[in-house]
């Protein structure tokens, strides 16, 4: 449970809009390692990200226990390749997933290329949203929500 | 996130959520099951609830492997969770297999940081129907000594399901208030 403004929200969202752009890919997903899309960019009408999102997040998490039992910290990034769609998986910041869809109109090495300097914005945008988060700030805006407020939501 | 012991009927929980749910309310449910239906990894469904003060609210429901040797992807899923739903197995024969699963949700919860006396968790007794069905009394004693908000259920018929699922997201949304984790 973790909040996201707006401002850091554009700026993330600019950052896997470039990728997109730049990596030549289909689409470009960012979840947070609990499956929960954060952003998105590309050919996304006709794809489930919701589904998309977990099962990624479900699949670093398994790559993520092997390599504890290997003695290993983390395998920092993953590559399907299919008949028509490749994914890229990657690990940002020990703490994001970022996903390229691509197909022959790219290639890894420049998806590789371009991931590599995507991340390292996003982790810089992640290290900012952190220190800000650490200033005392105004109190949750979940607060004033009400018990009647909750009750509503299951009046159906 | 449900939890609880092999066959107890966490899947049935969330097959039965999906099929009462309004469809632009949900998503498509996924199983990561074996050929003899036996959960694998996690069963995941995500489920719209409506707004709240202009924040739409979703909910994403996982279940986890029952048996006891998919430990290790137990674990996994567990991390992140915000609330969790144990299934208890009513059969007076599973109550070893119950408690089993009971204290190896406190170990992972532990071991990933969370405490089942702060962490939002109801308990649901299911498998009502049944003939060898333990008396809820003897279920309460056995499994429910912090006295959390109990319910009986039926998953397969439906019975109980949406009281249980209500009730853990409402403790969800309240430790959301709270700034809770």
């Amino acid at each position: 449970m973790e909040v996201m403004y707006e401002q850091d929200y554009r700026h993330i969202q600019a950052i896997v809009d470039r990728l997109h752009h730049e990596s030549n890919g289909k689409a470009v997903l960012l979840i947070d390692k609990n499956g929960q899309e954060i952003a998105a960019s590309g050919e996304i009408e006709n794809l489930d990200t919701t589904s998309l999102s977990s099962l990624m997040a479900g699949n670093v998490a398994a790559t993520g226990g092997i390599a504890k039992l290997l003695q290993e910290s983390e395998f920092s990034g993953q590559f399907h390749e299919g008949q028509r769609t490749n994914v890229h998986i990657s690990i940002v910041a020990q703490r994001l997933i970022l996903v390229v869809l691509f197909d022959e109109r790219s290639s890894l090495g420049l998806v590789r290329l371009r991931v590599r300097k995507a991340s390292k914005e996003l982790k810089n945008t992640l290290d900012a949203m952190m220190a800000k988060a650490v200033q005392p700030s105004e109190p949750s805006i979940f607060s004033e929500i009400t018990d009647e407020d909750i009750d509503n939501l299951f009046n159906d | 996130m449900y939890y609880g012991p092999g066959l107890c009927g966490k899947t049935t929980n969330l097959q039965y959520i999906y099929q009462k749910t309004n469809p632009e309310a949900k998503g498509k449910m996924i199983s990561l099951a074996t050929e003899t239906e036996r959960t694998l990894f996690f069963d995941f469904l995500p489920l719209s609830l409506g707004q709240i003060r202009g924040f739409k609210t979703r909910f994403h429901l996982y279940t986890v492997p029952g048996q006891v040797f998919y430990d290790a992807s137990r674990k996994l899923i567990l991390k992140g969770v915000d609330g969790v739903v144990f299934v208890a197995d009513s059969q007076i024969e599973r109550m070893e297999a119950n408690i089993e699963s009971l204290d190896n949700l406190a170990d992972n919860l532990e071991e990933q940081g969370y405490n089942l006396e702060k962490i939002p968790y109801v308990m649901q007794y299911n498998k009502r129907d049944l003939p060898n069905a333990a008396p809820v009394a003897q279920l309460h004693e056995l499994l429910n000594p912090q006295k959390i908000p109990q319910y009986e259920a039926v998953a397969i018929t439906g019975q109980g399901v949406f009281d249980t699922l209500k009730a853990v997201a409402k403790l969800v949304l309240t430790e959301l208030r709270r700034g809770g984790r």
